[in-house]
């Protein structure tokens, strides 16, 4: 397998391999915290720097961790990662930390990390490690700031608290939709996020696991 | 009594793991497309989930929490920022241990758990129970109450989405949504119904 160069790791998984839309990974927190902009920002840069740093230690590690404790050794470079993120934000955004709660320390189970690092880093050279990272966060990041925009948008009228639209409350003209705000919202809009990169690239459509039989009427059916 | 039972219930059915906190994601949708399978991974998890959560409660009592460290002379002494490394760690080899010890005395159920057991370890329902239970302040009754409970409500998801899939195979999805976009909006109805309980007051 010939070295896939920077560029590639970085942008391959914004549209062409999401972590979200394809790989499944990191699934869970990309629903919690995108009820609104400001939240989905903050996870993102936190998850990116987790992921690309990660993958950038145990990528210089790589050749010296014995096979059968690497998982340990790994969980415990994105635990004191994700210890720094955690004691950052507390110090610097208090009120944004005790929104995000517990998903600040959910990012050490976030299987974008685990999936990363163990299915490239390990491989890979520190540098170009850092990039996939980067990129892998890049994708995640594209999928939570446009769930954050559409469901802060659409359910409160709002962008980082910016009223955009006037809502009928407030006087203006638009009705805002609650049910946007409501956890469901993000299922449905994922599922149709899919929906469009699919039919945009076609390769990542899955196989049906039962063909239907072809329609036939009922004059042919006798 | 009468707090334990509202907590269990709250656990299950108000605040369930998996379709009103979305915890636990990756691994509710990648192997939710048997119900032997799903059940078997459910029933680790109650069990894991029900271990994990009173360890961890007791771990950030004696050890962590501020002025914890009292009883060996040191009341000054803060290790919460420690909480994160320390809980994954119990985590871990908690699930090491069951394994072992199931493989050793129960067989047939390590055989029927087979490859998720290990998985456990980075589902973020278990993580995610325990980060809760210190957010909330349980006590050690409490912890052992809503580790069961949440272990409970994500078993009990898995099982009704492997339900949905099963049958699901058969029906005629647009291409584009097949697998796992129609996935994502049979969870998004499912989380819509368990909705309905959140008017609940306990």
């Amino acid at each position: 397998m010939s070295q896939p160069t920077v560029k590639e790791v970085l942008f391959n998984p914004i549209f062409n391999n999401n972590p979200i839309g394809l790989q499944i990974l990191g699934i869970c927190s990309a629903l919690a915290v995108t009820s609104n902009l400001n939240t989905a920002l903050v996870m993102s840069v936190a998850l990116t720097l987790v992921t690309g740093f990660s993958n950038l230690f145990i990528s210089m590690i790589r050749s010296q961790i014995p096979n059968s404790i690497r998982m340990i050794v790994q969980m415990v470079i994105i635990a004191s990662l994700v210890i720094l993120v955690d004691q950052v934000l507390k110090a610097y955004a208090f009120s944004l930390s005790k929104q995000l709660s517990v998903f600040v320390g959910l990012i050490i189970t976030n299987c974008i990390v685990m999936g990363r690092a163990e299915a490239f880093a390990m491989q890979n050279p520190p540098l170009l490690s850092f990039f996939d990272g980067i990129g892998n966060g890049l994708g995640y990041s594209a999928m939570l700031i446009a769930l954050g925009i559409i469901r802060e948008l659409t359910g409160a009228g709002k962008l980082m608290g910016y009223t955009i639209l006037p809502t009928v409350n407030d006087g203006g003209w638009y009705l805002p939709n609650g049910m946007m705000l409501l956890p469901p919202s993000a299922f449905f809009l994922i599922g149709l996020f899919i929906w469009g990169i699919r039919s945009w690239k076609k390769e990542q459509i899955e196989k049906p696991s039962f063909k239907m039989a072809p329609q036939v009427s009922s004059k042919e059916a006798y | 009594m009468e707090h334990y039972i509202s907590l269990f219930v709250r656990a299950v059915f108000i605040e369930n793991m998996a379709l009103a906190f979305f915890l636990g994601m990756c691994t509710f949708i990648a192997i939710s497309k048997k119900v032997e399978t799903a059940i078997g991974l459910g029933i680790a998890v109650i069990v894991v989930q029900a271990i994990t959560v009173p360890a961890n409660n007791l771990i950030y009592t004696y050890l962590l929490k501020d002025g914890a460290l009292a009883w060996a002379g040191l009341p000054e002494v803060d290790l919460s920022f420690l909480g994160l490394l320390s809980y994954i760690g119990v985590i871990a080899a908690i699930v090491q241990i069951l394994e072992m010890t199931l493989d050793k005395y129960v067989p047939s159920l390590y055989n029927a758990l087979g490859v998720f057991l290990p998985l456990i370890t980075v589902n973020c329902a278990i993580m995610g129970g325990t980060l809760f239970m210190v957010e909330r302040d349980y006590n050690l009754g409490e912890s052992v109450v809503y580790g069961m409970g949440s272990g409970f409500s994500w078993a009990l998801a898995i099982a009704l989405l492997a339900g949905i899939r099963e049958k699901l195979k058969y029906s005629d999805v647009p291409d584009g949504l097949q697998g796992l976009g129609i996935t994502f909006i049979t969870i998004g109805l499912m989380s819509l119904g368990f909705m309905s309980f959140s008017g609940v007051q306990l």
